[in-house]
């Protein structure tokens, strides 16, 4: 043949007819750790080229030529940049993200701390946020262009035009400081019990549902009137169903797809847009971690926190992009 | 007899929203009666807005869209099912009433088995259990001739082609037994070879069911073959109402004969068809994805004539028309033009190579950018090519104007004021204006009304006399191809199975395939469908 690409590319070919869903499964798979491994390489070219020196600002007024010689030494700075890359890469895949330069202590574990932290409010926040988003679509759909989605539309409009840090502060200033209601500093201990950290995170959790519940709600509303508005609804109105068994059975199984999607995009974006709010409300999560460590030039934290970040996007856009495939008629049943 | 369906002084209305101005209630539908018996047909024939659909909903009390009914009466068995409230008129829908739509494809829920929906109402209504309406369901697929009937139940819609979907549907409609079912332009999305099987289905089915249907389509002569009686509508109106016989071969209104007449030949073929202007040859042309559409393709136009390449949806007649536009390279083969051979890729082309090929489509409507006046439109080639400005232009395009039958009055409008026929006269002056020597037409008539599309026929056959230009004319409309061209090619599965003139293509001996094409095309006549039928038994018995 020709081109010996030609045979390959047949092979897959037949391959995607007969089982169109595993290998558009593996397909997103493979693309997904190719992804993870391109931004790995970013976030380490990233770093390194972040002006400012761990050296220097850990030495502060007592920076002699030798001495931050001496810690670059001792970090390893001396060696080329490559060498350096495929050494924490290997670490990475076996789950060692380094010492940090400022502790000393392996980040891993600090991470794993932080990390639940982290997801610990981003849960919460999920749990309260998608519902709503949801349930507010449908509701929003019901009374279309009427005045309950106007006001639905309008308050969710307002909610994701303001920046998160500013809705932080002003729920500080009215639950906080002028109500006292609310617990402020948000920031939560090891040996707390479980009512002390609800309350500790019931700001931060308020904040991120403001930020995520418009998108997800006009993504629902949406899907779900594109939904509405096809043909086979109507057909399922001309064979005399009623209006709930036409939604549940006919509307709900064609509609999941794009709502998923949209639900795990602000998924991702609780895990990872949280570092504003986080350091809003003094939480000991991921993002102020990775604040915290800019600011020391602490790199092998800030390069974990960067990998875990990016590999939890990955991930959620991942599962989204499998559920749109599995939930496609079209794709589980081939012709 | 008494009526199973009785419909008294219908009227239906709509609010529209024009841009800028405040809502306006209109009426659509103004006051139209009929009475349909038990097991009998009725035919609604009309052009898009003349409210058939609109009259077919209503039988199921149910308006589309912003479309609400404001007064007469729809009997049904005597009882007026308008005034029924929600739970009422569920009970009649989908039990007594059933509804076959245009677009299968779009009408079946992608998520859910055929079978499931098919028996869905029928079960859901409580008629026959799950598996006596499962027994149904199988019967039904058998008299409607769908392949491996027993099976057919368990695939996803996506799985069996549209003329199976449409065959799917009827048998949806007819699986709980009822009195009525609403037909709205049930082949009208097929192929014409693919359209007469349904047909026949659904004749069968009705007359061994004993339902009573009404039968709504644009094709008078499709209707011709399945109606006891024929409704003709305009605008909301009553034009004719009567027997099948006497509005085929009596018809009394002018508008009605127009329709009645409206396919007949135009064009005296041309004697001399060696002149080509365009010539392809050997055109093998795939998809990015490695499917081979045009398999070694060679035709010629002839210089000022028409050659007319007719096919059914898939036959690779449009990728033919990309291969020679350069949108598509060809892997194998080669155009030529006039002298020039052209270059594969449309970017290689020279200006003057480009500006001699122009191209109409079949969706004006989206052809052209919605927020330029008919002026800009077809300003924009006489600039592009000729460097026209100013007062130069306006005055050249003002003479396309009138060329088309449009005038000056046209100038500044913007498309969507413009009715789809009037559009399409824009495109075609959109194309003139860069002075081609040849136009490919892609399906240019097929989205219009009979009655328009004869009016645009009429246009280019006239323009072609007028500037020595020829048409590449893409088509799936036999009487269309009998009415305009010289020379015709008939494509199947991206092959060239018949090309040559059009008296020796459309006459015999013909080749295999092109006589099923011709045979397969409604004629205005009775009993035609039998007739066929009949002589396809006899040929397969004859095998």
């Amino acid at each position: 043949m020709a081109n010996p690409l030609a045979g390959v590319r047949a092979a897959r070919h037949r391959l995607k007819e007969t089982h169109p869903l595993s290998v558009l499964i593996a397909e997103r798979l493979g693309l997904s750790v190719l992804l993870l491994w391109a931004v790995s390489v970013l976030i380490f070219a990233g770093v390194e080229a972040l002006p400012g020196d761990f050296a220097e600002t850990y030495l502060g007024q007592s920076a002699t030529p030798q001495a931050i010689a001496n810690i670059r030494e001792d970090l390893g700075l001396d060696r080329p940049i490559t060498t350096r890359y495929f050494e924490w890469l290997g670490g990475v895949v076996q789950g060692d993200f380094g010492n940090s330069w400022a502790s000393g202590a392996p980040v891993s574990e600090q991470i794993t701390k932080r990390l639940g932290n982290s997801l610990f409010l981003a849960f919460f926040a999920a749990a309260i946020s998608v519902p709503l988003a949801v349930g507010l679509g449908m509701v929003a759909v019901h009374y279309r262009n009427r005045i309950p989605d106007r006001v639905i539309n309008v308050l969710s409009l307002a909610a994701i035009s303001l920046p998160e840090f500013f809705i932080g502060y002003i729920l500080i200033v009215f639950f906080a400081v002028q109500m006292g209601v609310a617990t402020f500093p948000s920031t939560v201990y090891d040996n707390m019990g479980w009512s002390e950290r609800l309350g500790a995170i019931a700001l931060p959790t308020a904040t991120l549902v403001m930020v995520v519940l418009a998108h997800m709600m006009r993504m629902t509303r949406a899907a779900i009137i594109s939904v509405m508005s096809s043909a086979y609804m109507e057909t399922a109105e001309l064979k005399g169903l009623g209006a709930f068994k036409a939604i549940v059975k006919h509307a709900a199984p064609n509609a999941i797809a794009p709502i998923v999607n949209v639900v795990a995009l602000n998924l991702a974006y609780l895990v990872v847009g949280v570092v504003v709010v986080e350091v809003v409300f003094v939480y000991p999560g991921m993002g102020q971690y990775m604040v915290d460590a800019v600011t020391v030039r602490d790199m092998p934290v800030v390069q974990a926190c960067g990998l875990i970040f990016a590999a939890v996007y990955i991930l959620l856009n991942m599962v989204a992009d499998i559920v749109a495939i599995v939930a496609n008629p079209r794709l589980r049943h081939p012709r | 007899m008494s009526d199973l369906l009785s419909v008294r002084d219908l009227r239906i209305g709509a609010t529209i929203f024009p841009p800028g101005e405040a809502p306006q209630d209109i009426e659509i539908v103004h006051g139209v009666s009929f009475d349909l018996q038990k097991g009998k047909v009725l035919g609604l024939i009309g052009e898009s807005g003349a409210g058939k659909s609109t009259i077919g909903l209503a039988a199921l009390a149910y308006g589309r869209g912003g479309v609400r009914i404001t007064g007469g009466e729809v009997l049904l068995d005597g009882e007026d099912i308008l005034p029924l409230d929600k739970k009422g008129i569920r009970k009649i829908r989908g039990a007594r009433v059933c509804y076959v739509a245009q677009s299968a494809a779009a009408s079946f829920n992608p998520a859910h088995k055929l079978g499931d929906q098919v028996i869905e109402a029928t079960v859901e209504h409580g008629l026959m259990s799950r598996d006596e309406a499962r027994k149904r369901a199988d019967y039904l697929f058998e008299i409607l001739g769908l392949p491996d009937p027993k099976n057919f139940g368990n695939r996803f819609p996506h799985q069996v082609s549209g003329g199976q979907l449409q065959r799917a549907m009827t048998a949806m409609a007819l699986c709980s037994k009822p009195e009525l079912i609403v037909f709205d332009e049930p082949t009208t999305a097929l192929d014409v070879t693919t359209q007469i099987d349904v047909l026949a289905a659904i004749k069968n089915a009705i007359e061994m069911t004993g339902t009573a249907a009404l039968y709504i389509t644009h094709d008078l002569a499709v209707v011709a073959q399945i109606s006891d009686d024929i409704m003709v509508l305009r605008n909301g109106d009553t034009v004719e109402y009567g027997p099948v016989q006497q509005i085929i071969e009596n018809p009394r209104q002018e508008y009605t004969k127009a329709l009645v007449n409206v396919r007949q030949t135009k064009q005296t073929e041309a004697r001399d068809q060696t002149d080509a202007l365009l010539k392809v040859e050997n055109i093998s042309a795939a998809y990015g994805n490695g499917v081979q559409v045009l398999h070694d393709v060679s035709l010629h136009v002839p210089r000022g004539q028409t050659l007319a390449v007719v096919g059914e949806s898939g036959s690779g007649k449009s990728t033919l028309a990309r291969v020679i536009t350069g949108l598509l390279p060809p892997f194998k083969g080669s155009v030529k033009f006039g002298d020039d051979e052209l270059s594969n890729a449309q970017k290689d082309r020279s200006r003057d190579h480009l500006r001699r090929i122009q191209l109409i489509y079949q969706m004006a409507d989206t052809a052209m950018n919605p927020r330029q006046t008919v002026g800009q439109i077809i300003g924009r080639p006489l600039q592009f090519y000729f460097g026209m400005r100013g007062a130069e232009r306006r005055k050249e395009v003002i003479k396309l104007l009138d060329e088309i039958e449009m005038g000056e009055a046209f100038y500044d409008r913007y498309p969507a004021e413009l009715s789809g026929g009037q559009k399409q006269r824009v495109a075609i002056a959109r194309a003139l204006a860069a002075k081609p020597e040849l136009i490919l037409c892609d399906e240019p008539t097929s989205a219009l009304d009979p009655l328009v599309a004869e009016g645009i026929l009429d246009l280019l056959l006239r323009l072609q006399k007028e500037r020595q230009v020829s048409y590449l004319f893409i088509t799936h409309d036999i009487a269309i191809v009998r009415a305009i061209a010289d020379s015709v090619a008939v494509m199947l599965q991206g092959k060239l199975v018949d090309f040559g003139p059009r008296s020796e293509v459309l006459n015999p001996p013909f080749d295999d395939y092109t006589d099923l094409l011709l045979k397969s095309v409604p004629e205005m006549e009775l009993g035609w469908l039998e007739k066929v039928l009949a002589t396809r038994k006899m040929e397969s018995a004859g095998h």
